[in-house]
């Protein structure tokens, strides 16, 4: 059994008045890619940002490679989550539209005071995947198509080496060509032992390339375990998921 | 992985990004329309390099306080103690230094103005630090407390003031080699008004170089557009914050120094005065960003001298009307920051 990175335990989070996760408790195993499952309103963003600290526990706690990072334990702020190796895509992308692409990977950089100071051969890796990164290099974000801005987005978040990489929706509003992109860029990280916890809405996308899958529902998990066992049960799936997310793959 | 000197992949393909020119635009064309109304172009020069020079003041005033609200949202309303506090402090140190600010030797005078900058600058900024650790922490995300509380603080500042050097009003005069103006033809523009407009430009350019060619320059327009992604990236905008705040308030310090010896006299009220003009102008020139501030502080200075010429009576109200034609034609100001 592999080791787990990221521990949630009986998290609960409320924003405002509102009470979101309800004893959110799962593993993301080291080295593998977990996806978070579950339909619009189910908690998975929530669960993302509580783990980056931009939401804090109210009940729980959050330990990362053993040490606590949110809850009552010692609730961290979220840079310095971020200074654990924890990179985040947020499902709106959050690329600053009016900062060149350059200028994006440059800050995403943390230890990069000046562009010769990335890592070259990362950088290439990423233009490999991202052919429109290099091309659109001194082009203000925002100017970018929806599909570019999100290549940004993932290529910033992997631009260094990061021990866990959250992803929120990546594959939202992208045409297929792209996300298959995408997949080969995730299953290259992959392979590189990299680890990921997945929000994906797209079941062909967390088939491709889920170890394990969460799937959530009105702020609880509902399921987890392996991906391939989810994948072979219509049955599961069309419980657990609904028709309008098989009728997605 | 190896890490080598990463090429810039710059292709020869690369589509160029337009870059938004009407705004600045703005700022020759009314130079140009007011031409024909002033009867003579000596006139208009000397109107033109007073308003360059006012707007460069206003810009130098004005710049942290967008930075400010643009990194948190934060609405200073005591920004105008740090001006007077700058202005109060020269006072001190020029009158200190009679014997260099007397001398007809232009560089014993500004031997004089630069240390009374650079003290006025420190005071100010040590007194930003305070502000903010004691006013404005508490209230982060409150815009109607925020209100509130600085300008309680500036009314305090000036009472403090007042309790420091008094409540009358301190003459200011310029030094001895800065009096007078240099003739350009038929033209007469007043020399402190050059240096004005030279101690400006360094400034613009000093911020430039650092938010365009610096980490820490990135980090805050990222944060002026996105501040919980700058967070999430692993930077502390507090931090940040804090450095801008502090900044912000040497530089209102420095423009004290500057606008009280435009004035030439110094009273406590003075930066509640300024106030007003600096609200328009990041307003106008669109809430967080240095550019718009820049063209902004520019059009209330020559808009200000040009009426004040041409019918002072409305000369008040002019600035009014300028940020609401402005607003009208762009809402978000002339330089909207993206994500906000």
């Amino acid at each position: 059994m592999t080791v787990p990175l990221l521990q949630l335990h009986e998290v609960h989070t409320h924003i405002g008045a509102y009470h979101i996760l309800h004893g959110v408790d799962f593993e993301v195993p080291k080295g593998k890619v977990t996806v978070l499952l579950g339909r619009n309103g189910a908690g998975k963003t929530t669960t993302l940002r509580t783990i980056m600290g931009l939401w804090k526990v109210s009940r729980g706690s959050v330990h990362f490679d053993d040490e606590p990072i949110g809850g009552l334990q010692g609730q961290r702020s979220t840079p310095e989550i971020a200074q654990l190796g924890i990179a985040y895509v947020p499902e709106n992308m959050g690329i600053f539209a009016d900062l060149t692409v350059r200028e994006n990977l440059l800050l995403a950089a943390r230890k990069a005071r000046r562009l010769d100071q990335i890592d070259t051969h990362r950088l290439e890796w990423l233009f490999g995947h991202f052919p429109a990164l290099k091309k659109f290099w001194l082009y203000p974000a925002g100017k970018l198509s929806g599909g570019q801005k999100q290549m940004l987005a993932i290529a910033r978040a992997m631009v260094e080496p990061r021990r866990l990489l959250l992803i929120d929706e990546p594959s939202k509003g992208l045409a297929p060509a792209i996300v298959q992109n995408l997949i080969s860029a995730l299953r290259d990280l992959k392979s590189s032992d990299t680890t990921v916890l997945l929000v994906e809405q797209n079941l062909a996308m967390a088939k491709a390339l889920g170890d394990k899958v969460v799937v959530m529902d009105d702020g609880r998990i509902v399921h987890q375990g392996p991906m391939t066992a989810l994948a072979a049960s219509p049955d599961l799936l069309r419980r657990l998921l609904g028709l309008s997310l098989g009728a997605s793959e | 992985m190896m890490s080598t000197r990463a090429a810039a992949p710059v292709s020869a393909s690369i589509p160029s990004a337009s870059f938004d020119l009407l705004p600045m635009a703005l700022v020759p064309l009314l130079a140009l329309l007011a031409l024909p109304l002033m009867g003579s172009s000596s006139t208009w020069l000397t109107l033109t390099v007073a308003g360059l020079a006012m707007g460069m003041i206003i810009f130098i005033i004005a710049s942290g306080l967008t930075l400010v609200f643009g990194l948190m949202d934060v609405l200073n309303f005591g920004h105008g103690v740090f001006i007077a506090l700058g202005a109060f402090v020269a006072t001190s140190v020029l009158g200190s230094m009679n014997d260099w600010t007397s001398s007809e030797n232009i560089w014993h005078n500004l031997a004089a103005i630069f240390p009374a900058m650079l003290v006025a600058m420190a005071i100010a900024g040590a007194v930003g630090f305070a502000f903010e650790r004691v006013l404005v922490r508490p209230v982060y995300g409150q815009h109607l407390k925020q209100i509130l509380i600085t300008m309680g603080g500036m009314i305090i500042g000036e009472e403090l003031i007042k309790v420091v050097w008094g409540p009358a009003q301190i003459p200011l005069p310029l030094p001895e080699a800065l009096r007078g103006s240099l003739l350009f033809g038929d033209a007469a523009v007043e020399r402190y008004r050059l240096l004005a407009v030279a101690v400006g430009l360094i400034v613009l350019l000093l911020m430039l170089f650092t938010l365009n060619r610096t980490k820490l320059g990135l980090l805050i327009r990222a944060g002026v557009q996105d501040r919980e992604m700058v967070e999430s990236l692993g930077y502390r905008i507090r931090r940040l914050f804090i450095g801008v705040f502090v900044a912000g308030s040497a530089l209102a310090g420095l423009g004290g120094v500057l606008w009280g010896l435009y004035q030439q006299t110094v009273t406590p009220q003075m930066g509640a005065q300024v106030n007003v003009l600096i609200f328009i102008v990041i307003i106008i020139g669109g809430l967080g960003s240095t550019l718009g501030c820049l063209v902004g502080a520019l059009l209330v200075g020559l808009m200000a001298n040009y009426t004040g010429f041409l019918a002072p009576k409305v000369a008040m109200f002019s600035n009014i009307g300028l940020m609401v034609a402005i607003l009208l034609w762009r809402p978000q100001g002339l330089y909207p920051v993206t994500s906000r």
